[in-house]
């Protein structure tokens, strides 16, 4: 597949705010491809051979470094994991001074997750390398969006038109936040639904219609988008209890009866069952894509590492 | 020292509407005379002024230095020489420093590090609460004797209502009051931005804008009953401002100012992290910087201060949220204030008088004005000269301006302290 304009302007992922649908589709288009790919049990290890993928974990994610590792592994990039626990970052070195290390190492393609907001577009500034945003604090988590759209449109064959409601935790969430900026860009209807404590000031300016109330917010929706609840939002004092915010919030069979029948319903994982979504609703294989959003995610990073990559070719 | 005469200026004195072209004479560290048509003794050295504007050196009620405790960020003496740089003769220091300023023989160190540096009176605020710990009053009355020039906690608001009280109550006894950071502790705790739109789409942590008004309301009351003076530090939002109007109507002893950027710059400065505009408070939504120039034009705000916070790379060049909040001031005061007589939002005459004469009164202060007999601290300003703002080549050691890059016009080719040249 080849394109005739970048399509990640900039040489890095650290936002899908700012992408234009033609980006995103073609994001889209070639993750599918490789999800193809995928599924036949081919590889293609020549695309990335002889470049250095890092892995650079702030924060615990066995899921999407996981992830990311199999995608450059899969296009024959080296592939290296460094997690705060093994690195300097506890001894005191700054950010800035992880950048330097990692220039010193020649790495191409850097894949972040920070606990902070802007984290990876601070370290894109001051290092050499393509830096992939796996998630920065509450911002944006660009790829989960990314395979969440791929899985969506595989169901549903489009975004265009679908109700899609992103229910819980959104004031917390980057996955929200990056859904929100692809499906609107993509012309879905977005509605974010959860108790006015956990919804950020001013949601409406981003586009989305705002619910307190699972039923109307579930009325009529294609795809329920849940959100993990962390256990720190109740020691917050942001919702009083796990069983009231099961009660008014969490996604059971009942809930999920008001949405279309034939809606689906996505988690981003790990889910904290009996809080954000029941067992019987999570393990439903008819409606429940969660098990595919995580095959999906291989495809969409491979297709990330594998636009970033021509990128760089093109600076060479 | 001899007499010297700075001719060819053109005089300007906020504190009695003076706008004439003329010259000064300075004899003895004090203004001997000015006016059109002067004639100088002869022994007097000439300073040509080139027709650049002469006016009262500015008083500046509020900045931070590092010293004691973070002289890596500032020391006194570089805060002194980008004061002089920015044609600031009068600093209040904040007393928010390590140790905090909450004992005599602390007052009287920084006094006497101000004196060391000859350009600059420097002018400690005390500790309101032991420690700056909002918990128990200082010991005003041996503070003020040492020298302090009234009572703050700093950047750290006083949260309890019950010490704000005593705090406002107290400081009449020794005819003083006491400075608030208006921002409810618990409201604001964890925030890095106003909350809002951009706040949500950056992914920051938000501290609402009523978080202002809402403990400058609490305070306001607390004066009623009082009737001590509270100052609010800083002000930026627009709910704020019309709590402070109001209880000024209603005659209580209620003063503030704000600083440079709550009128220059908007929240968009954050854009992409920024964290040089990181700020406490927080940069503002447009709608809260225009109430900020309505209420500068209005008079509701007393003074403009520099709201120096030094930082130093270390402490910006992190995540948006970990950075410390605060930016450089002192060097570019005066020329970010002309930015709004340039716009036409403000009289000349009225931006200066926010930077002189309103703030020295509020301090009780003989400066801030040109009289005969007064100190000759003096700034000669070019009114139209364009500049740039590059942190990396600002005067003092404290680079980390929220203005950077900032085009503007009018800069300070001279300053003089009690008679001498400082700088330029």
């Amino acid at each position: 597949m080849s394109f005739s304009f970048p399509i990640l302007p900039g040489g890095h992922l650290l936002a899908i705010e700012g992408l234009e649908p033609p980006h995103i589709g073609a994001l889209l288009e070639l993750a599918e491809s490789y999800a193809l790919l995928n599924r036949s049990g081919k590889t293609q290890r020549d695309l990335l051979r002889g470049r250095t993928l890092i892995n650079l974990f702030f924060e615990d994610s066995t899921r999407t470094r996981t992830s990311f590792e199999l995608a450059g592994k899969r296009l024959g990039a080296d592939v290296i994991n460094m997690s705060v626990s093994t690195s300097s970052v506890n001894k005191g070195e700054t950010l800035l001074d992880t950048a330097s290390t990692l220039n010193a190492m020649h790495c191409d393609l850097l894949v972040v997750r920070h606990a902070q907001s802007g984290a990876p577009a601070l370290l894109s500034q001051k290092v050499a390398a393509s830096v992939i945003n796996a998630g920065d604090g509450t911002h944006e988590h660009p790829t989960q969006a990314l395979l969440d759209a791929l899985t969506i449109v595989r169901r549903k064959g489009r975004l265009e038109g679908l109700v899609v409601a992103i229910c819980g935790d959104v004031l917390h969430s980057r996955v929200a936040r990056s859904n929100i900026h692809l499906l609107s860009a993509m012309n879905a209807r977005v509605r974010i639904v959860g108790p006015p404590t956990l919804i950020p000031a001013e949601a409406a300016r981003l586009g989305v219609e705002v619910f307190h109330d699972m039923r109307r917010g579930l009325d009529g929706a294609d795809v329920v988008m849940m959100l993990r609840l962390q256990r720190e939002r109740m020691t917050a004092g942001l919702v009083p209890s796990p069983r009231e915010f099961f009660r008014f919030y969490g996604l059971d069979a009942e809930k999920l009866g008001w949405a279309r029948p034939d809606a689906i319903v996505m988690h981003p994982g790990p889910m904290n069952r009996g809080i954000e979504i029941d067992s019987a609703v999570a393990d439903d294989p008819e409606r429940s894509v969660i098990g595919e959003q995580v095959e999906m995610g291989v495809a969409v990073r491979m297709a990330v590492l594998d636009v970033l990559a021509r990128d760089l070719k093109r600076n060479a | 020292m001899p007499d010297s005469l700075i001719a060819g200026a053109r005089l300007l004195d906020p504190s009695s509407g003076l706008d004439v072209q003329g010259s000064l004479l300075i004899r003895a560290g004090r203004i001997a005379d000015f006016g059109p048509g002067l004639t100088p003794p002869e022994s007097a050295v000439v300073v040509e002024a080139e027709g650049h504007l002469l006016a009262p050196g500015l008083v500046d009620l509020r900045a931070s230095l590092g010293e004691p405790g973070a002289e890596h960020r500032e020391t006194i003496a570089s805060a002194a020489q980008a004061a002089a740089a920015g044609g600031i003769t009068t600093l209040c220091a904040l007393p928010d420093t390590d140790p905090a300023l909450d004992d005599p023989a602390l007052v009287q160190f920084v006094l006497r590090r101000g004196e060391e540096t000859g350009c600059v009176t420097l002018l400690p605020y005390a500790a309101a609460t032991k420690g700056c710990a909002g918990k128990e009053i200082a010991e005003y009355g041996l503070l003020r004797e040492a020298g302090a020039i009234a009572f703050t906690d700093g950047v750290r608001a006083i949260g309890s209502a019950r010490v704000m009280r005593l705090a406002l109550s107290y400081a009449r006894a020794f005819g003083s009051f006491v400075v608030q950071h208006p921002e409810e502790p618990g409201l604001a705790a964890g925030g890095a931005a106003t909350e809002g739109e951009l706040a949500t789409r950056l992914g920051l942590p938000g501290i609402p804008a009523a978080a202002e008004a809402m403990l400058v309301a609490r305070d306001v009351a607390l004066a009623r009953i009082t009737g001590g003076h509270v100052h609010f530090a800083h002000v930026s939002t627009a709910a704020a401002l019309d709590v402070i109007r109001a209880a000024k109507a209603e005659g209580l002893s209620v003063t503030c100012d704000t600083a440079p950027p709550y009128f220059d710059l908007n929240e968009t400065a954050i854009g992409d992290w920024r964290s040089y505009a990181k700020l406490s408070p927080p940069l503002r939504p447009e709608a809260d910087r225009l109430a900020v120039v309505a209420a500068l034009a209005d008079g509701t705000i007393d003074a403009i201060a520099s709201d120096h916070q030094p930082r130093d790379a270390d402490d910006k060049r992190l995540p948006f949220v970990q950075a410390e909040a605060g930016g450089a001031g002192l060097a570019t005061l005066l020329a970010v204030t002309l930015a709004r007589v340039h716009a036409g939002d403000l009289p000349l005459l009225a931006a200066l008088d926010l930077m002189t004469a309103r703030p020295a009164k509020l301090l009780g202060l003989p400066v801030g004005r040109l009289a005969r007999g007064a100190p000759a601290d003096l700034v000669l300003f070019d009114l139209e000269r364009a500049w740039q703002v590059k942190a990396g080549q600002l005067p003092g050691k404290a680079q980390n301006s929220p203005f950077d890059g900032r085009a503007l016009e009018g800069r300070v080719v001279g300053t003089w302290k009690n008679g001498r040249r400082v700088f330029g």
